[in-house]
C-alpha cells in the first residue's frame, strides 16, 4: 500500500521546506516506517469504529477567566512583529489571487 | 574517557553528602536544621558547575533565582510553615512553562521564547516553596528515546558518558542520576520518563492520563502526554506525584482528584509479548526480579494480552498524527522563530523548515500522511480502533491482576550515535513503554539490577503498569522491588 510516497507533496501540505538531500533520505525512511505499521491491517476481529468509541465533552461556562489586558504585553513581547496591540501578519492575499 | 571529570562517590558538596540524598532525607535534615535550603541549593549548584559542561543535562541554570527561592524556603521553615517540597531543589524539563523563563523544548524554533504564564504544576511547586535549579535538555519537542534529537547537543549518561541517558526526558534523568538535582519533572508520551529512568538507575512515574494537569506543558501527542517525576526512590516519586496531582479546570482532560492507596499483590506477566526483540541479559534480570517477588509473597501470573504486539505500530501512527496537528501552531507569526520571507506561505515553509530538527520534520510528515485523505481510514482510524482493543486487553487483565510487569526498555543504555541514523531502531526502544500511554494507565520504572557492558554496570528498569488511578499499586510494588535489590 505504501510503496512510493510523494515527500514533496506531503511537505507542502505540512508547510515545511525541505532540502533535496532530505527528500531522498525520507523517500527511504518514511515507507520503511509505514511498512512497519502496516501490521495493523492484520487486526480484523473485534474492531470498533472510532465513531462508536466513548468520548466525553468537557464544558465550562462561557465567561472571562481573567481580566482583559492581563497577558497582552507578555504575549506581544513574544510576537515577531507587532502593530500597536496586535500581532502583525503578512498580507494573506496577493495580487492576481 | 580522557577529558571528562568522573563523578566520584561519595559526593560531598558544600559540606553535604548528596550521594544518595532523597527528598525524604532532605526534608528531615531541613526540618531539623541540619543544614539550610540555601546550603542544599549551593551543594547542587556546585555539582552543576563542576559537571554540567560534560553531561549537558541542563540547558540553563537559574543560580540567582534558585538562591532567592532557597532563602524564601528557609524563611518558611523558620516560621514552621514548610510543606513536603519546601526548599527541595528540582530540575524542570524544557517543555514545561515557567513565566518569564525561556522554554524551548530543545528546539531552535523556540530558542528565545519566554513563557507568558506558569504551568499548573509550576504554580503548585512554587506554592510549596520549591527551588528551581534550571531547565533540562530533551529530545526536541519530546520526540526521541536518547536526547540526541536536541538542537543543543546530546546529554550524556552520568553512569557511562559514552552512552545516552535515554529520552526524551534525558536531561532530567541525567541531572538526578549525576546528583545535579535532588529530583526532576519530565513528561512521558511513549516512555519518556520511564525509559531514561531505566537507563540512569532512577524511579520514573508516568501517572494515569489526566492525573496531573498538562496546562503549560507543550503538547506533543495530546491523547498520550503526561507530566511525572524522576526520582531516586519510589518514596520520593510518591511525594512529588502527590504534590503535582489533582484536578485542574485549565486542563479539559484533567481527572477529579483521588487518593493514593498502597495495595496489590497480584502481578500479571504477558509472556508471549516477551518472546523476541529483548536483550537476553535484560530478560534474565527481569525474570530474576519476578522470582524474588514470588518468594516474598507476590502472586506472579501469566496473562494473555493479544493486542500488545500491535502497540508500537498503533503508537507510531497516532503519535505522529497528533504531532503534525499540534506543531501546526509554530507558524512564525505569533511567537518563536520567524524566517524572513516575501509571502505568507514562504514564511511558514521557511520558518518551520529551518526551525524544526530532522526527527520533528520526519514525524510531522508521517502524521500528515496518515491523516491525509485516502489514507486516514487505513492508518489513523485503524490505529485508533486497535488502540481501543489494547485498552480492552488492559481492562480484562485488571479483572484478575493488580499490575502488569514488563521490562521498561528492551536494552540498557546504548552508545551515543548507535541508533541515531536508524529511526525505526530508535522507535523499537519504546516497545514496552508505549502500551501505558495508549491505554492511559499509569506506569512506573524502578531499578531491577544491572547488566555489564564494556566493563560498566548499566542499570535496567523493571516496569509495572496498573489500573487507571491505581498509582498506589505501582508505588507499593516499586518499594518491594527496591527492597529486593538492596
Amino acid at each position: 500500500m505504501s510503496t512510493s510516497i510523494d515527500i514533496r507533496a506531503l511537505a507542502r501540505l505540512a508547510r515545511l521546506s525541505i532540502s533535496d538531500a532530505e527528500v531522498t533520505k525520507l523517500e527511504g525512511e518514511i515507507p520503511a516506517i509505514l511498512s512497519f505499521v502496516e501490521t495493523l491491517q492484520k487486526v480484523t476481529d473485534g474492531i470498533v469504529t472510532v465513531e462508536k468509541q466513548e468520548l466525553r465533552t468537557v464544558m465550562r461556562d462561557d465567561e472571562l477567566t481573567h481580566e482583559r489586558g492581563t497577558y497582552t504585553e507578555r504575549i506581544l513581547a513574544e510576537a515577531p512583529a507587532r502593530e500597536g496591540d496586535k500581532v502583525a501578519v503578512k498580507k494573506v492575499l496577493s495580487k492576481g489571487e | 574517557m580522557s577529558n571528562q571529570k568522573k563523578i566520584q562517590s561519595p559526593i560531598i558538596s558544600h559540606g553535604i553528602d548528596i550521594t544518595h540524598l532523597t527528598i525524604a532525607g532532605a526534608r528531615r535534615a531541613l526540618d531539623s536544621n541540619e543544614y539550610t535550603a540555601l546550603d542544599l541549593t549551593e551543594a547542587y549548584l556546585a555539582q552543576i558547575a563542576e559537571h554540567n559542561l560534560i553531561l549537558n543535562a541542563y540547558l540553563e541554570v537559574w543560580e540567582d533565582s534558585a538562591r532567592a527561592e532557597a532563602r524564601a524556603a528557609d524563611e518558611m521553615i523558620a516560621r514552621g510553615k514548610q510543606k513536603a517540597l519546601t526548599g527541595i531543589p528540582l530540575a524542570i524539563k524544557d517543555n514545561i512553562l515557567i513565566q518569564g523563563r525561556v522554554a524551548s523544548s530543545a528546539s531552535k524554533i523556540l530558542q528565545k521564547y519566554r513563557a507568558v504564564y506558569n504551568a499548573t504544576v509550576i504554580e503548585t511547586l512554587k506554592a510549596q516553596g520549591v527551588v528551581f535549579l534550571g531547565r533540562t535538555n530533551m529530545d526536541e519537542f519530546a520526540m526521541g528515546s536518547s536526547t540526541e534529537n536536541s538542537a543543543y547537543g546530546v546529554t550524556k549518561n552520568p553512569i557511562d558518558t559514552t552512552r545516552v541517558p535515554g529520552g526524551s526526558s534525558g536531561g532530567s534523568a541525567a541531572a538526578v542520576a549525576g546528583s545535579l538535582a535532588l529530583a526532576a519533572l519530565g513528561s512521558d508520551t511513549g516512555g519518556s520518563i520511564r525509559q531514561p529512568a531505566s537507563h540512569c538507575g532512577l524511579v520514573g512515574l508516568k501517572p494515569t492520563y489526566g492525573a496531573v494537569s498538562r496546562y503549560g506543558l507543550m503538547p506533543m501527542g495530546s491523547s498520550l502526554d503526561q507530566i511525572g517525576p524522576l526520582t531516586r526512590t519510589a518514596e520520593d516519586a510518591e511525594i512529588l506525584f502527590a504534590a503535582i496531582a489533582g484536578h485542574d479546570p485549565h486542563d479539559s482532560t484533567s481527572l477529579p482528584s483521588y487518593a493514593i492507596e498502597k495495595k496489590g499483590k497480584k502481578i500479571g506477566v504477558p509472556r508471549s509479548f516477551l518472546s523476541e526483540g529483548i536483550d537476553p541479559d535484560v530478560l534474565s534480570c527481569f525474570n530474576d526480579t519476578l522470582q524474588k517477588l514470588a518468594r516474598s509473597g507476590y502472586d506472579i501470573i501469566d496473562i494473555d494480552m493479544p493486542h500488545l504486539p500491535y502497540a508500537l505500530s498503533v503508537y507510531y501512527v497516532i503519535c505522529p498524527a497528533e504531532v503534525s496537528t499540534n506543531l501546526a501552531r509554530y507558524d512564525g507569526i505569533r511567537y518563536g522563530y520567524s524566517a524572513q520571507a516575501d509571502t505568507l506561505l514562504e514564511g511558514y515553509m521557511k520558518t518551520r523548515g529551518e526551525g524544526f530538527g530532522p526527527e520533528v520534520r520526519r514525524r510531522i510528515l508521517i502524521g500528515t500522511f496518515v491523516l491525509s485523505s485516502g489514507y486516514a481510514d487505513a492508518y489513523y482510524r485503524k490505529a485508533r480502533s486497535v488502540r481501543a482493543l489494547i485498552r480492552k486487553d488492559f481492562s480484562s487483565a485488571f479483572e484478575t491482576v493488580d499490575a502488569i510487569a514488563l521490562p521498561t526498555a528492551p536494552n540498557p543504555a546504548f552508545k551515543i550515535g548507535e541508533k541515531a541514523s536508524d529511526p525505526l531502531a530508535m522507535y523499537l526502544e519504546d516497545i514496552f513503554s508505549v502500551t501505558a500511554n495508549l491505554a492511559g494507565v499509569p506506569g512506573i520504572s524502578v531499578p531491577m539490577g544491572t547488566v555489564a557492558r564494556d566493563g560498566v554496570q548499566l542499570p535496567v528498569g523493571f516496569q509495572l503498569l496498573s489500573g487507571w488511578r491505581e498509582e498506589g499499586v505501582l508505588l507499593s510494588m516499586a518499594e518491594a522491588v527496591e527492597k529486593l535489590s538492596q
